[in-house]
């Protein structure tokens, strides 16, 4: 089942903000079970791209210090009201989202 | 012209020559070859300079007051803290946010291709810690950083 996103724009410093939220647990691979003592395996997203009017505005490769359920922000200086975003992500165990607005400063 | 022409394919021709001779001889690692590719070495590192040598084969950084962090002074929850950075250097290429005292300091590496220098999202924080950017403008790595105290920790206590 895919996974909960949600995207917003707003205005920022004159320029248009793009956040999105995933809900995704964000597992480290450090923690152990409290009962069984065994790791929890590792399950974070590595990598979420921007696309602004289909071209990639920009792309982050994120770690496991990057919060549970990760609420990442990008600027776009030449956005503007109408254009098309979009977010696409994926996770070290090949899962993979995305989700898409149009801009509304 | 012909003959330019052909110096220049001469030229491309024992460039990739060479790329290929050092790729196979295992000279260059996958993160470089592919750029796409997420860096596990760099985020695998456990200290700030090692991440960042991961990244960019050198750890040169020059403290720059072009760099804005906004971020609480004192978190109550280490496992969201709401983090920013914006910069109004030229040219950025990347932005790199690290935790120091946190087990795998980098959190993100953010490659611009036409976006603004500004990056945002919470970090999980294991205890007080100073928290680095590192910004790539201009073929230069700047930093500049800031500490954040920790109440209570953010990595499943």
């Amino acid at each position: 089942m895919a996974r909960k996103m949600k995207i917003r724009t707003r205005t920022q410093e004159g320029m248009i903000e793009v956040q999105v939220l995933v809900v995704h647990p964000m597992e480290t691979g450090l923690r152990k079970d409290k009962q069984t003592k065994e790791t929890i395996p590792a399950h974070f997203i590595q990598k979420i791209s921007l696309y602004h009017n289909d071209a990639l505005a920009v792309e982050a490769d994120l770690g496991i210090s990057i919060s549970e359920d990760p609420l990442i922000g990008f600027r776009l200086p030449t956005a503007k009201d109408g254009d098309k975003v979009k977010v696409t992500w994926s996770d070290n165990k090949g899962e993979t989202g995305e989700i898409d607005t149009v801009v509304e400063g | 012209m012909t003959t330019m022409k052909r110096r220049t394919f001469l030229k491309g021709t024992i460039a990739a020559g060479v790329v290929l001779a050092a790729a196979s001889a295992g000279l260059l690692r996958p993160a470089r070859a592919l750029a796409a590719e997420w860096p596990e070495g760099a985020f695998e590192s456990r200290g700030i300079q090692e991440a960042i040598k991961g990244l960019y084969g050198a750890s040169d950084l020059t403290p720059s007051d072009a760099i804005q962090i906004k971020a609480p002074l004192q978190a109550e929850n280490g496992a969201q803290v709401p983090f920013a950075v914006s910069t109004s250097l030229p040219d950025v290429k990347n932005i790199n946010v690290l935790v120091e005292a946190n087990a795998r300091p980098l959190a993100a590496n953010m490659r611009v291709e036409r976006a603004a220098g500004f990056f945002s999202a919470r970090l999980k924080m294991a205890k007080t810690s100073d928290v680095h950017v590192v910004v790539r403008s201009g073929g230069k790595l700047y930093t500049a950083k800031q500490h954040i105290k920790v109440t209570a920790g953010g990595c499943g206590g």
